[in-house]
């Protein structure tokens, strides 16, 4: 029994959580599987939407109060989009002394985010960081586990043109 | 005619050509004694005995010959197969101290104080490979409770074997399945914790990544003694190879019938299905564990009740740690009274320790009960690197204590790490020496359980969050003289009032550093030093006359601290250094100290 006010009709991802969800219908404690087809559905879309949750909701008959108070609780699971990439700027004494706030401005600019969401392009998250470290390179920013220091507003822009062709030359 | 004997044939270390040979012997042997029906053939991959040439293990009593040919496949049939005495002078026997044949990897010291009992398997079988878990016994035990035993004999087993729960708190297990047997109801369940979540411990993972069947033998044990027929294994999402690997021994122990409905022709029905946890500590906790199962947030609830009489969807269940439950076939195969020989008094068999920290050999170890903390960390783990100084023993992870040098005696079982003022705990163990700060480390321990506390009862939820902003006080130099009874007054509230075990440890690591470290804090407060040089805002970088003004330091220094002019000594201003320490590790002349 599926809900018809919520099915997401075109998008294939859909299809595939209720195929996952109605396999799990007949089994004893049908509700108990929540934790399970959260992590399909973040399987799926790379992390839990309100429109995600809502289906999920009408699909098992579980209040979406109550799949929120799950999806909250566990730290696997991320409540908003992740880009490709993860670019967290050094907000340590060192780097801020040295310019992090205009990096961090630069970027946000760059990007169009605000500090936590992801760009447009799904390709950057923006962050924050405790001291990483390396104050000797200060102002210093992190994309995924590589260091970048000594930047400029000019370096953070040539820096991110680097990434931003490579992701869409793999794409 | 029953099945009397299995024979193990080990194929790696010679052609198979030959161990068909020989098992031809064997059958035109058993023949010439009438025994054929009574024998069952294995073979298996490596046993990891390089220079003994061909090898055959005999089963039940796991004799392992050496450099077996033809003649002497005959003298076993006629005087082992046939006349119960094993042929003593080709047997191999590997483990000294119990002479017995456990692998012990050879005779270094890493492995030669250790004992393995839940790794046995570990690293000596295929653990994709159900025929190789059978070749080392595997599923003999579940073979012998279903002929032979019932299920109350089944828990005095266990019971007589003195074996207590290897999660950390060491409940008695056998206690733990008679209360489970005992409660009335239509459905019961077995449930496995591989929710592993201390930082730095591993010991769940590779017993599952190395050994997964045990596990499901284990639970199917003990489904069968307390009548239950549903096995959960409640893992963590973080273990993909693990959940692979259980994925494929649940899969293959149901085609060749240890799971499912008529387990071995019996009557006995036991199945067991896969939960994934989704990183949150406290749902190591039993009771929150029960709840995340159900597919809620996974918070503890107020027992009484306990599990055994209102688990898992209300019904009485069974909770068991992995470890637990890789030492229960062994239990049943070689029997309580084997068992309960290795330890100590009121703790038995071995334990499996995550080694880690400043120690040259860092891993899994598993020593028997009462092993020193000595042995450990000098003889298996190879004592501190870099001649450094040993400063303290930190067991039980964040819900542990630090114990100190003084310690290093005392005798690893439960009793007496807590009389020491620490836990056993699920089996973290870092040795820390003289370059780590123990406000600090309190700290992080403290750091990890506040932000895993899941909030619902107060004790633990502000009680932590309090405790952590005095210890981060501490360690920027702005303590208070009356921290450190502050600490110990809220830490001992929230041992005493919180819901779980997660609240009620919480503060062990703070609480017992105070005790055996209480200088350390009041040097911190009282005199603005750390001894260790970990606490960044308590140090000051200053200039030493071994300067010769190369002014490295002065291009490093991201904040302009740092004056002087070329070839002259160099000075740093106190006032605007940020402590990051890059000039320091810039130096080349040992021109500044770290004060």
């Amino acid at each position: 029994m599926s809900c018809n006010d919520c099915n997401k009709v075109g998008d294939p991802r859909y299809d595939e959580l209720q195929v996952y969800i109605d396999s799990l219908r007949d089994k004893p404690h049908f509700e108990s599987y929540l934790i399970a087809v959260l992590h399909r559905a973040q399987g799926l879309f790379g992390y839990l939407s309100e429109e995600t949750m809502n289906y999920v909701s009408c699909d098992m008959n579980i209040p979406t109060a109550q799949i929120w108070g799950v999806a909250t609780f566990y730290h696997f699971f991320n409540l908003a989009e992740q880009g490709k990439h993860t670019v967290s700027v050094c907000m340590g004494t060192a780097c801020y002394v040295k310019g992090a706030a205009e990096v961090l401005e630069t970027l946000k600019k760059e990007l169009g985010v605000e500090v936590g969401e992801t760009s447009a392009d799904k390709i950057f998250t923006l962050d924050e960081a405790r001291c990483v470290g390396a104050c000797g390179l200060a102002p210093v920013m992190m994309i995924d586990d590589e260091i970048y220091g000594d930047l400029t507003p000019d370096k953070v822009v040539a820096i991110i043109k680097k990434y931003r062709e490579k992701a869409k030359g793999a794409a | 005619m029953e099945t009397k004997y299995t024979i193990t044939l080990c194929d790696a270390e010679f052609s198979s050509e030959h161990s068909i040979g020989l098992k031809g012997a064997f059958e035109k042997a058993a023949k010439a004694n009438s025994l054929e029906s009574g024998l069952r053939f294995t073979t298996c991959k490596t046993l990891g005995l390089k220079d003994k040439g061909a090898i055959v293990v005999v089963n039940p009593g796991y004799f392992v010959y050496g450099d077996v040919t033809e003649e002497l496949v005959n003298k076993i049939v006629a005087e082992h197969l046939v006349g119960g005495e094993a042929v003593q002078e080709n047997l191999i026997k590997e483990d000294h101290l119990f002479n017995r044949s456990f692998k012990t990897f050879g005779d270094s010291e890493f492995f030669g104080k250790q004992l393995r009992i839940a790794l046995r398997n570990c690293g000596n079988i295929d653990p994709d490979n159900i025929d190789d878990y059978l070749a080392n016994r595997g599923y003999e035990a579940i073979a012998k409770v279903l002929t032979d035993m019932t299920p109350v004999d089944v828990i005095q087993e266990v019971k007589k074997s003195g074996v207590r729960g290897r999660g950390g708190a060491g409940f008695p297990t056998g206690l733990k399945w008679e209360f489970t047997q005992r409660s009335q109801a239509d459905e019961k369940y077995v449930v496995c914790n591989a929710d592993e979540g201390d930082p730095g411990a591993f010991m769940d993972r590779s017993t599952i990544e190395g050994d997964p069947h045990t596990v499901l033998e284990g639970m199917s044990i003990a489904g069968y003694a307390i009548g239950a027929s549903k096995g959960v294994i409640y893992i963590r999402a973080e273990y993909p190879l693990a959940i692979k690997r259980l994925e494929k021994a649940i899969v293959d122990a149901r085609n060749a019938g240890f799971l499912g409905t008529k387990i071995l022709g019996s009557d006995f029905d036991f199945d067991i299905e896969l939960r994934l946890g989704a990183g949150a500590f406290v749902c190591g906790e039993e009771t929150a564990l029960l709840n995340s199962i159900e597919g809620r947030r996974g918070m503890p609830r107020p027992r009484p009740p306990f599990p055994a009489q209102s688990g898992l969807f209300g019904k009485p269940t069974l909770i068991n740690n992995v470890e637990t439950w890789a030492n229960i076939p062994v239990i049943i195969l070689d029997g309580s009274e084997w068992f309960s020989s290795v330890g100590t008094e009121n703790s038995k068999g071995t334990k499996v320790f995550a080694l880690a920290g400043k120690v040259v050999n860092t891993g899994l170890v598993e020593v028997p009960m009462g092993t020193t903390l000595r042995d450990i960390v000098y003889d298996i783990g190879g004592g501190i690197p870099n001649g450094k100084k040993l400063k303290a023993i930190q067991t039980g992870g964040p819900s542990g204590g630090c114990l100190p040098v003084e310690y290093l005696d005392t005798k690893i079982d439960y009793e007496s790490l807590a009389k020491a003022g620490s836990i056993m705990g699920s089996g973290g163990m870092i040795v820390i020496d003289e370059d780590t700060c123990m406000v600090n480390i309190a700290k992080f321990f403290l750091e990890f359980t506040q932000d895993e506390s899941c909030g619902k009862c107060t004790p633990c939820r502000e009680g932590t969050k309090r405790m952590l902003e005095i210890l981060t006080r501490i360690t920027e130099g702005k303590g208070k003289p009356e921290d450190i009874a502050k600490l110990e007054r809220l830490g001992n509230m929230i041992k005493k009032a919180s819901l779980c075990g997660l609240g009620q440890s919480a503060p062990n690591p703070v609480l017992s550093t105070i005790k055996n470290f209480r200088e350390e804090y009041e040097e911190h407060i009282n005199e603005g030093k750390c001894r260790a040089g970990q606490c960044q805002s308590l140090l000051s970088y200053v200039i030493n006359d071994k300067c010769v003004g190369c002014g490295a330091c002065k291009r490093v220094c991201p904040v302009d601290a740092i004056s002087g002019e070329k070839k002259e000594a160099h000075l740093i201003d106190q006032e605007k250094c940020i402590k990051c320490g890059q000039c320091y590790q810039v130096c080349k002349f040992k021109a500044i100290d770290k004060l």
